[in-house]
């Protein structure tokens, strides 16, 4: 008689079947990665929409202040000289200037409208300060121009707006942890659920490198299984969690931080990442438990 | 092919083979006996690398097998047919498909015309798309046998292989060996049955090695 001559290339989903599939670790691993990639989509908004929130408001925080005098018209020269000199001699400040009659006019008319007597009216004069890195002491500022021009006023409204900012910044730093955290939490989870089938089929192992399947043949039966079911429950939860943060009511106008909790523009690319990801992390997870597993076993 | 050069082994405690020296040469047929307990199957596990020696060499196809990685035990293994004493299978898959592992865990492809020769040389055709678990003993042992034979491998250790069967089905499993044998196959049978090394040396040349006091030694005629 003659014996089977070995021949090349095999379908490579053979190495599935010499496992056995085995139930209750199978769903626990596409629940865990589909819950985990749920709660990812809610961080990734979170942060997302944080990140936009503090870079709009430190957008609009610009460093810009704005110094108004009011004076009776004999004082408005006077006043205006002296405001100059205040903020001249001021550290902290960048930069001064005082703002014209036709840029005052040109910021009036939308209210107004046009021919507007500038020179005529009790209008403020302004003076626009830009704030230097550090900036100025804005107290001291106030008592000073106080005592110099008494009809000037700091307007430096957007200065609380800054723990603001830096706390959107905070809370998207948060999102990005959250979202690293729920990974490698996953990760273990996954870890662990490999090294329990590992074990639970030991015996397959063992008749598996009787007939001289390598390490790496018998990881690739378990790496795939838990990279498939992974991908499988991240595409849902994904899923899952954008219909829930699509379903949130829409940013309005006033674009409050609530409303605003969703993905737009380049961030929807996002969510679609994630089961690709996730994929990934188990792939590297049970390929590293199995090899050590398997060392462990024979 | 296979060979022990003072060799010693022990599970942990006192050595369960001590000073163990032999060569299996290719195309040569051994029995090895002894009592139970004795560590037939702890002799097999040496030879086909499954233990190291904790002294003494072992040498396998003139490579030492502590330098043997982990990969590098696997294609060994290739080499060798290993009929286990417990006939391991996967009870999920066919027997067919069982048959046929050793070339699956080698990302090869079986002829299945070479397959169907094979299960009707150990009389198992009609079984292949059997589960293990339905198989009788006698027919785990000869499936087992035709499982380790099928990627053509040099050497083949056989553990107990008529272990639970009846003396007739020994025979035929007994010339399923010698057959292969004469195909130039290096065997070497681990049993205690010696109605059936009787049997073999009327037909073939075959030595005996026996264990006793922790020692491996050639038996005399005196069988
Ligand atoms: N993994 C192990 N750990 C500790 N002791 C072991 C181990 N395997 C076997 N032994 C012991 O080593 C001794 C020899 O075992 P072995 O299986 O080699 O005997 P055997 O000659 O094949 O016996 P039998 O004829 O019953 O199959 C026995 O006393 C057994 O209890
Ligand atoms: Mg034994």
């Amino acid at each position: 008689m003659k014996f089977p001559k070995a021949k090349p290339a095999s379908p490579a989903t053979r190495a599935l079947e010499v496992v056995p599939p085995s139930g209750p670790t199978a769903w626990l691993t596409t629940f865990t990665a589909g819950a985990m990639t749920f709660l990812c989509v809610f961080a990734l908004a979170l942060s997302l929409a944080s990140g936009r929130l503090a870079d709009r408001w430190s957008e609009a925080l610009a460093r810009t202040a704005t110094v108004r005098l009011s004076a009776p018209a004999e004082q408005v020269q006077i006043q205006t000289d002296a405001v100059l000199s205040v903020l001249a001699t001021t550290p902290g400040i960048a930069s001064f200037r005082a703002i014209d009659d036709a840029e005052t006019r040109a910021l009036l008319e939308p209210w107004f409208g046009p021919g507007l007597p500038v020179e005529a009216l009790p209008i403020p004069r302004l003076f626009e300060v830009v704030e230097a890195e550090p900036g100025y002491d804005s107290e001291g500022l106030r008592q000073r121009l106080a005592a110099e021009a008494p009809g000037a006023l700091l307007d430096d409204h957007t200065r609380w707006r800054r723990p603001l900012a830096e706390a959107a910044e905070r809370l998207r730093l948060l999102g990005v942890l959250s979202i690293a955290l729920i990974g490698a939490t996953m990760a273990a989870m996954i870890t662990l659920a490999a090294r329990a089938a590992l074990a639970t089929n030991a015996e397959v192992i063992r008749v598996l490198r009787l007939v001289g399947a390598k390490d790496s043949y018998i990881a690739r039966a378990f790496v795939r299984r838990f990279t498939l079911r992974t991908l499988a429950g991240a595409t849902v939860g994904a899923a899952a969690g954008l219909a829930g943060v699509a379903a949130l009511p829409a940013a309005d106008a006033a674009g409050g931080f609530l409303t605003g909790l969703g993905f737009s523009g380049a961030g929807w690319f996002w969510p679609f990442v994630l089961p690709p990801l996730a994929a990934l992390v188990a792939f590297l997870a049970t390929r590293r438990a199995a090899f050590q597993k398997l060392r462990e076993l024979t | 092919m296979i060979t022990f050069e003072n060799v010693a082994y022990s599970y942990g405690g006192s050595e369960l083979l001590s000073d163990v020296s032999l060569r299996l040469a290719p195309g040569s047929f051994h029995f090895l006996t002894g009592p139970s307990g004795s560590g037939k199957s702890t002799f097999l596990k040496l030879a086909y690398a499954e233990l190291q020696p904790t002294s003494g060499r072992v040498t396998l196809f003139d490579r030492d097998v502590t330098a043997l990685s982990r990969d590098d035990v696997a294609r060994t293994r290739r080499r060798i047919g290993i009929v286990h004493q417990d006939c391991k299978f996967l009870d999920h898959m066919s027997l067919a498909a069982n048959m046929t592992l050793p070339f699956t865990v080698s990302d090869r492809e079986s002829d299945p015309q070479d397959l169907d020769e094979l299960l009707g040389w150990v009389g198992l055709r009609h079984l292949a798309d059997a589960l293990p678990p339905q198989l009788s003993g006698g027919e785990r042992q000869r499936a087992a046998l035709a499982r380790a034979v099928i990627v053509d491998p040099d050497v083949i250790l056989a553990d107990e292989p008529t272990g639970n069967v009846d003396w007739e089905m020994s025979l035929r499993i007994l010339t399923l060996l010698v057959e292969l044998n004469k195909m130039g196959k290096t065997i070497l049978v681990a049993t205690h049955d010696l109605n059936l090394i009787r049997q073999a040396k009327s037909q073939i040349q075959a030595r005996v090695l026996r264990i006793a006091k922790h020692r491996v030694q050639l038996a005399g005629a005196d069988l």
